[in-house]
């Protein structure tokens, strides 16, 4: 018996061994592409394979962030592109759910606004940049507005249509002990629908960085989508690279925060 | 004494295209403390039956009646049993359980201490912080019924609560809660397409047929059977003859339907 226990074991510490083998090459072959990617763009911008001054090279883009990080700049774009996305993407999101919760509310309201929801869904909400700047001037607030505009709708739906498709049952049971509508709302419609929210937070993150970079592209004389544009018109793709990068990095970290937030709000499912 | 009472009940399903009638002119009388199931074929209204005895339906003609009183004043007696257990997978056994109370504002402690007491006595102590999907469906189902319990409902109205069960748990859980009502001497309507769980489980059953819903026959469950656990009454003589007459019944209303 403890012969063949002990077997068990020994294939039982094989599988783990495998496991770990095998995460340590997935992550390996991450590094071997990040490396070479650099690599490849260093050497082919040195020996003129590539155009130098469109595509610039990883020692410039590095040479210029830590130009930018001890003169400060670098921190002064960011934390305003970084502030005008967060924003964007809180006030997107919570509007969204806002809206849906009330058309959730009102069967009435959603068979109004049902032809606007669809035609405010298919247009493209970066066309409305120019009213936006109009009406609420150059700077921070328009940009914000267009970071949270770009999200709205879509999380609307999205969301209002997974709160139609809880199973009715939950409500039932709530019902029969006599639970009022927000009873329903607050114990089964919205925890049950919770993960799917979140995964609204995910596509949100993307498009609040969207809807500020494009902001900043039209007003802005400040920001990372500034940085772009203006490399851009001065034709220092240096400066292009080098805020590319930033913006590709901070994303990913507000996506990674979503994804902790998630594992942290649906552990028990 | 009426418990609960209905009288020329109907019910309308409208759709764009035209109407269905569920349920026309179902009327009964269900006395203190006595179990009646409805039996019937699938489509023959019986859950839509009762929803409107759990008030989440309007009848669209026919009033009910509970305790003499209209049901409208008593909405908070009636538990409501279904045929998953619809716990909420977010909230443990015990949360799930006091969900009742929760809804209803009542006093927490006593009744936190009323669910525990309910859920060691129906065994399932070593789960009360689990969550439900942890559980084997005979015990979540037992976790449901203390839920519906939990609130002291006057009225039990069971929607088939068996029946996505195995059959040998199906076989204890029947014996479980029908000695739980006898004890608390409920008044419970248990509404199932199963002939054998009607019989073991019930003072009387409707038979219904469909389109419209219609009560079709009233069968008396001997008294011999009515005593006994839903298991002893199975293997019970008498449990067999009613069973066929029963099946017999059923068979001449379906070739009544394919004939029409």
């Amino acid at each position: 018996m403890s012969h063949k226990q002990l077997a068990d074991d020994q294939l039982f510490q094989q599988y783990c061994k495998k496991v770990k083998a095998d995460k340590r090459n997935t992550r390996l072959w991450q590094i071997v592409l990040f490396i070479s990617f650099f690599v490849l763009w260093e050497v082919t911008s040195r020996y003129g394979l590539i155009d130098r001054l469109i595509f610039s090279s990883p020692t410039k883009v590095w040479d210029l962030f830590i130009a930018n990080l001890l003169d400060g700049s670098l921190w002064y774009h960011l934390r305003i592109t970084l502030f005008e996305t967060v924003a964007g993407f809180i006030i997107g999101t919570l509007a969204g759910i806002v809206l849906a919760a009330s058309l959730w509310w009102s069967d009435k309201l959603s068979k109004i606004l049902d032809p606007y929801l669809v035609v405010l869904n298919a247009l493209p909400k970066v066309a409305l940049g120019p009213i936006i700047i109009v009406a609420l001037g150059p700077g921070y607030f328009s940009i914000i507005t267009m970071g949270a505009i770009i999200s709205v709708i879509i999380t609307t739906l999205v969301v209002y249509s997974s709160f139609n498709e809880v199973d009715e049952n939950y409500v039932k049971v709530l019902k029969s002990f006599g639970a009022s509508k927000w009873q329903c709302f607050k114990e089964a419609i919205f925890p049950a629908t919770l993960p799917s929210i979140i995964s609204t937070f995910k596509v949100n993150v993307g498009l609040s960085w969207v809807g500020v970079i494009v902001g900043e592209f039209l007003v802005a004389s400040e920001g990372l989508g500034y940085l772009i544009v203006y490399g851009f018109q001065v034709f220092n793709f240096t400066l292009v690279m080098y805020s590319l990068l930033l913006v590709a990095f901070f994303a990913a970290i507000m996506y990674q925060i979503v994804e902790r937030l998630e594992k942290i709000l649906i552990k028990n499912r | 004494m009426s418990f609960l009472h209905l009288d020329h009940v109907s019910y309308h399903y409208f759709y764009k295209k035209g109407y269905t009638k569920a349920l026309e002119n179902v009327s009964f009388t269900v006395p203190e403390g006595s179990f009646i199931s409805l039996l019937g074929p699938s489509g023959c209204g019986k859950t839509t039956l009762l929803s409107i005895i759990a008030g989440i339906l309007e009848p669209s003609e026919g009033t009910i009646q509970l305790e003499e009183k209209p049901l409208e004043a008593s909405k908070l007696d009636i538990g409501y049993m279904l045929q998953q257990d619809y716990l909420f997978p977010w909230k443990t056994i015990l949360e799930n359980v006091l969900m009742g109370p929760k809804i209803q504002k009542m006093q927490k402690r006593a009744m936190k201490e009323k669910a525990i007491k309910l859920l060691e006595d129906i065994g399932l102590s070593k789960v009360i912080d689990s969550y439900p999907q942890s559980l084997s469906g005979g015990m979540r189902q037992r976790a449901a019924l203390v839920r519906t319990l939990l609130t002291d409902p006057k009225l039990l109205l069971l929607d088939e609560p068996f029946s996505a069960l195995d059959f040998q748990t199906k076989l204890k859980l029947e014996d479980l809660v029908s000695g739980l009502l006898k004890e608390f001497n409920k008044t419970s309507v248990l509404v199932t397409h199963d002939i054998g769980e009607a019989i073991a489980m019930s003072d009387k059953i409707f038979l219904m047929k469909a389109n419209p819903g219609e009560i079709h026959e009233v069968f008396e469950v001997p008294i011999e059977i009515r005593n006994l656990t839903p298991f002893q009454a199975r293997k019970h003589l008498k449990y067999q003859q009613l069973f066929d007459r029963v099946w017999e019944e059923l068979n001449s209303l379906e070739s009544q339907t394919v004939s029409r």
